[in-house]
């Protein structure tokens, strides 16, 4: 229950390595390119993901919702009894199973990013508070940090959807408010070095406000390290909302979320495995593409950076 | 150690507290018990009746009070499903929970150990690429997703493992394969940058000079010492590790105390739902005191430093 947590400890072990490598400058600068380009490429695979949940209307075969038990369970195209018509197949009341992913991917990123901007909101403003006035402040707030750390995530959004009920907006807020220890205690750690720098000091002795020195001052520092968790974060939400529209939890049918689809389909695995099978590589492929981009987005903003 | 173990205690009761009264808003602030348990048509003076019969006329810090020193002696009400104790169902449900913990952890050391030291051993190989390719999937990968992967595969089509279901060791191979593997890459990433940083060391350096067979080098002197930032990460990990535990549970009907919870919530039998909260965060904040005063008895650097 220390404030030094996994991930700092991960760092810890990962900057002796970065010291170590030191002396093959040229090798690691090379590294560093290649990550990049991973990074880029990922970007763009991200970048025709958003495009085709925006552009769902357009691109999408089939009317998600539109239910054809003629060809109920229709197996993908490429397999026996798999038609031109339904690429990835239909689901158990013969909906285009194609069509579905491409609507289901707006829940997704919107629930992530929304999500996301909630809690770096309320992290950041607490790190802040925090780090730059310490004390009791800090106690408080650190401890708040611990217990929410101590407690599983699934568990506490799993606890607040019970109560609240199943929707889109509660479940933005559940993982919006959930989030918030990650920022918090990165931004606190920061801030507390920040605020010794001489700039800081000069500002307070020309009578700058505390809010203007924290807004003004310390906070512009602090943005690549935000943008970088927020990045990596965004992939850890549309996990968990996936999980709990899984579980009936999160987006209702017959909306199609990746997580409903795959509830719906655990249900028909034993003959129509496509059904579960392709929400689920979506997520996969969409998690994996932020992670890929936040790494090289770190890389990029600062080789160094402690997270 | 005496001082150090105190502190410890102290934060373990402030986690403790601050747990308790997470739980307890969670129902009281954000919902409304009485709305929860009576029909929607039921009348206003039915409302007023149940809110005083329950102590929820009462301000909230009374409420919070009592909800407290019951729960300090387990007891959490009844379960409004079950005409049961919430605190027995919850209990009977433990065991399968944390002996799937325990069957995922050895799972994720399985893979990560030899894995990341072998990756730490020959830096920049392919071994090295694969391990953190592997990682990087692994990260990405949805646990419900794999576990369902899991029984289409092994279940479905190969008909070698049972799909679901509690008894046998048969039934503990996928669940326990399947949160170890999500458990596996951050363990790997930690033992392979714990052992090259202990490569790098003046006793290491030593020990090769005194001769020592480099088998013996690595087992013994480098990865004795990469343990202590594996155990310590692993210990704060448990959290997430019990989180994953949920999520494999609702996939493989386990019947542990995460099915229990999704089970209540769909009956919206909320003493179980905070009973099961409550008793999984305690679980958790133990495993960690454990785990910290352990570290602590082995690396004295930790004692005096924290």
């Amino acid at each position: 229950m220390k404030a030094v947590s996994a991930e700092t400890k991960v760092e810890l072990g990962e900057l002796g390595e970065a010291r170590i490598e030191a002396p093959g400058q040229h090798q690691a600068t090379v590294r560093r390119l290649l990550r990049l380009r991973w990074g880029l490429g990922a970007a763009a695979i991200l970048l025709l993901i958003v495009l085709s949940a925006v552009l769902a209307p357009v691109i999408a075969p089939h009317d998600p919702l539109a239910v054809n038990i003629r060809h109920r369970l229709a197996p993908p195209a490429w397999m026996d009894g798999g038609s031109a018509q339904h690429l990835l197949g239909t689901d158990q009341v013969g909906r285009d199973l194609l069509s579905r992913m491409i609507y289901g991917g707006r829940v997704s990123l919107v629930v992530g990013v929304a999500a996301v901007i909630l809690s770096a909101t309320i992290g950041v403003l607490l790190g802040l508070g925090a780090g730059y006035f310490g004390g009791r402040t800090d106690w408080l707030i650190m401890t708040g940090v611990n217990v929410m750390l101590t407690f599983p995530f699934v568990l506490l959004a799993l606890a607040v959807i019970a109560v609240l009920g199943p929707s889109l907006i509660n479940m933005i807020i559940v993982l919006g408010v959930a989030g918030w220890p990650i920022y918090a205690r990165v931004v606190r750690a920061e801030t507390m070095a920040i605020r010794e720098r001489e700039f800081v000091l000069a500002g307070r002795a020309l009578g700058m406000s505390h809010a203007r020195i924290v807004f003004r001052q310390i906070a512009p520092n602090l943005v690549s390290a935000i943008v970088v968790i927020a990045t990596l974060q965004v992939a850890q939400v549309i996990i968990l909302e996936s999980f709990l529209s899984f579980l009936g939890l999160g987006i209702q049918p017959p909306t199609p979320a990746w997580g409903n689809m795959l509830g719906e389909g655990r249900v028909y695995m034993l003959n129509s495995w496509w059904i579960a099978t392709f929400p689920g590589l979506a997520i996969f492929v969409t998690t994996l593409v932020i992670n890929l981009m936040g790494n090289s987005l770190r890389d990029w903003l600062d080789p160094h950076m402690k997270l | 150690m005496r001082r150090y173990l105190t502190r410890q205690l102290v934060q373990l009761v402030v986690v403790i507290l601050g747990i308790s009264l997470l739980a307890f808003t969670i129902l009281h602030v954000l919902g409304d018990p009485v709305l929860l348990l009576l029909p929607q048509n039921a009348g206003k003076e039915e409302f007023e009746r149940y809110r005083h019969l329950l102590g929820l006329d009462q301000p909230l810090y009374v409420q919070y009070w009592k909800f407290l020193s019951r729960a300090v002696l387990g007891d959490f009400g009844k379960s409004w499903y079950a005409d049961t104790p919430a605190f027995r169902l919850v209990v009977e449900r433990m065991p399968p929970t944390i002996y799937l913990t325990f069957a995922g952890l050895l799972v994720a050391l399985l893979i990560a150990l030899p894995l990341g030291i072998l990756a730490a051993l020959r830096r920049h190989s392919w071994v090295d690429s694969l391990c953190t390719a592997v990682a990087v999937a692994g990260q990405a990968t949805p646990l419900f997703w794999l576990g369902i992967m899991l029984i289409i595969v092994f279940a479905v089509r190969l008909k070698v493992l049972p799909a679901s279901g509690y008894g046998t060791w048969q039934h503990f191979l996928l669940p326990s394969f399947c949160l170890g593997a999500a458990l596996a890459p951050i363990t790997m990433r930690l033992v392979r940058s714990g052992v090259i940083e202990v490569m790098n060391m003046e006793f290491i350096k030593t020990a090769r000079a005194k001769g020592v067979a480099e088998p013996m080098v690595v087992v013994k002197h480098a990865f004795r010492n990469a343990c202590i930032p594996v155990i310590t990460v692993l210990g704060l990990q448990f959290g997430q590790l019990l989180g994953g535990a949920i999520i494999t549970e609702t996939v493989f009907a386990w019947p542990g105390v995460a099915t229990l919870t999704v089970e209540s919530i769909r009956n919206q039998d909320f003493p179980v739902v905070q009973c099961a909260v409550v008793m999984l965060a305690l679980v958790i904040v133990v495993v960690n005191l454990l785990v910290d005063v352990a570290v602590a008895m082995i690396d004295p650097r930790i004692r005096a430093g924290a």
